[in-house]
């Protein structure tokens, strides 16, 4: 008996849903005139990466014009010469060390302290903790780099290990307010059921929580990563060994000596751009609903 | 129980220890030399607040919080009218939209310094053409070598990186918003407009609140293009606050000078983020 006013009932709710589905594909025509609005709007990200792509592709004695042009011959050697010139093996290596430093120990570190103070925001310690690191939000890093730098150099860390250690420090104001956002949404019964089961708090965060945990780490991961790849300024100041470039630093080292070579210049751009580029042309869904994610909790 | 509270503290020690080498620490210190005339070597002497004072008589200094203030307010205001149009462009029935928001994102995985090498070549090669061919005078020479227009090159950058995230962020705020609100405005006979700052704009107005605190809050740091673009120049017109810290601290000898600027930037940032959480905060629970 019930079931059938369950189905009855069920079955006049769907009708109208489905009514007003139909009048939306409706106006679900496709409107031609913002698309070609979006078109030419998308021509002002592409028109730069386009000249980045041709200017690397030409001879110097092709660049009178306004560089624009469609490239008549073409030299290959801007990119040997901007090989060997930056040395991007290295840079290239140096700039992977401190991302995926910066993004492992991110994920750890900041997931663990965000679980401890996400469950003991009761305790007195535990909210002094995440209005202490909370509060670095308004703590840019310009503010402190001239004592940090000094720090780091004392330290004996004024190398890509020193660097992976400070965007972790720096990006952690941001993480715990997220990931603390996102744990305590989490319901406590499994971790209550698993206390019973006689797991440990650190096996909960292990097998229960961080796996939980998997969208939020991509969020933070993907943030952290563009970050640390793209950074101009922390390299500058903190690593003191020219070995230990990362990929913007060789670019600035670069054009600061040769300024005036530009189609070498441009195929040195061009590498350094194209790593973090292709991945995201591959993994762009993810990456942009990881982003997403982030802003919306 | 007390093990697991007892897990739970050793949970915070890495991040706790980090934080408190790697950040904490250099505030601190950073704090008391800027009471010190310490050059950044050798030996320094306690001068109280002498270098504050002298802050406020350096018109390098002030010219660059004039500078960058002007700059972050204008590319915060850009930024955010583009994004969220876009956005809204994004969220409309287009054809190809996945492809369109790919295309949107793009310059925020690119680093600022590159794309600041690239424009640069577009400012001092590319414009001056287009602007003899149409007979604009000011578009004529780069605009990056005159003093009055410099800026705007700083500004055009730095909105064409920073508009992409705003944008995923907007596109994240209007896709919260149920489509029957429009449906139930459109057949009530609400125009576009009506309906935007009806249903639109009320319903992002946490996503606007971050937005304009985020993009401020990272145009108030800039380095990266202006170095890229300008370095400071023409002269010093286009110095950051970023900039000036970084020159007279390493380069100048410095030190506990341009901590006193830092600190005393801190309080103006911290002022700045909270009159603006304030107000916009304010706006959205009137909505």
């Amino acid at each position: 008996m019930t079931t059938t006013t369950e189905t009855a009932s069920s079955a006049r709710s769907v009708t109208p849903a489905r009514g007003l589905r139909r009048r939306g594909r409706l106006s679900d025509r496709v409107n031609w005139p913002l698309t070609a609005l979006a078109a030419v709007l998308a021509l002002t990200v592409l028109i730069p990466l386009y000249l980045t792509v041709i200017t690397a592709l030409k001879t110097p004695d092709q660049l009178g014009g306004s560089g624009f042009e469609w490239p008549s011959r073409v030299r290959l050697e801007n990119f040997s010469d901007a090989w060997n010139l930056t040395n991007f093996p290295r840079a290239l290596l140096n700039s992977a060390i401190v991302t995926v430093g910066a993004v492992v120990l991110t994920i750890l570190s900041n997931s663990l302290v965000a679980y401890a103070i996400a469950r003991n925001l009761h305790k007195r310690f535990f909210k002094f903790l995440y209005y202490f690191f909370v509060a670095a939000l308004f703590v840019p890093f310009p503010i402190i780099m001239l004592p940090a730098t000094k720090e780091t150099a004392l330290l004996g860390l004024d190398n890509p290990v020193g660097l992976f250690l400070l965007y972790t420090v720096y990006g952690l104001s941001f993480n715990v307010f997220v990931y603390t956002a996102f744990i305590r949404s989490i319901p406590r019964e499994l971790e209550e059921a698993a206390t019973m089961d006689g797991a440990s708090t650190w096996g909960i965060f292990r097998r229960i929580i961080f796996p939980l945990l998997t969208p939020m780490n991509a969020t933070v991961g993907i943030l952290t990563c563009l970050w640390a790849w793209n950074d101009f300024l922390l390299p500058l100041v903190i690593l003191s060994d020219p070995a230990t470039r990362t990929l913007p630093l060789a670019q600035y080292v670069f054009q600061s000596q040769f300024n005036t070579n530009y189609t070498v210049a441009f195929a040195s751009y061009l590498m350094a751009l194209a790593p973090l580029l292709l991945v995201y042309l591959f993994a762009q869904r993810w990456v942009i609903s990881g982003v997403m994610r982030g802003s919306i909790k | 129980m007390t093990h697991s509270t007892k897990a739970f503290y050793w949970m915070a020690v890495p991040a706790l220890l980090l934080f408190v080498v790697l950040h904490t620490i250099p505030v601190v210190t950073g704090m008391f030399f800027s009471l010190t005339d310490y050059a950044g070597y050798g030996k320094w002497n306690f001068v109280g607040l002498q270098n504050y004072v002298s802050l406020f008589k350096d018109d390098r200094v002030l010219a660059s919080y004039g500078f960058t203030f002007l700059f972050a307010i204008t590319a915060t205001v850009i930024v955010n009218v583009l994004a969220l149009g876009i956005a809204m462009l994004l969220n409309a029935r287009i054809k190809f939209r996945t492809a369109f928001r790919g295309i949107f994102f793009i310059p925020n995985v690119l680093a600022v310094l590159i794309i600041g090498y690239v424009f640069n070549f577009i400012f001092s090669n590319s414009l001056p053409l287009l602007g003899q061919s149409l007979g604009l005078d000011w578009l004529s020479t780069s605009i990056l070598a005159n003093k009055d227009l410099a800026w705007l090159g700083i500004v055009a950058v730095s909105a064409w990186q920073s508009i992409a995230f705003s944008v995923i962020l907007y596109l994240a705020g209007l896709q919260t918003i149920p489509a029957e609100l429009y449906e139930a405005a459109g057949l009530d006979g609400a125009s576009y407009w009506r309906q935007f700052s009806s249903i639109t704009f009320p319903m992002i107005g946490a996503f606007f609140t971050i937005n304009m605190v985020l993009a401020l809050k990272g145009f108030l740091q800039a380095f990266d293009q202006i170095v890229a673009l300008t370095n400071g120049g023409p002269g010093t017109s286009t110095e950051s606050v970023a900039m000036v810290i970084f020159r007279g601290g390493f380069q100048g000898g410095e030190f506990g000078y341009q901590m006193a600027n830092s600190v005393v930037y801190l309080l103006v940032i911290v002022a700045v983020s909270v009159i603006q959480l304030r107000t916009l905060q304010r706006k959205e629970a009137d909505f």
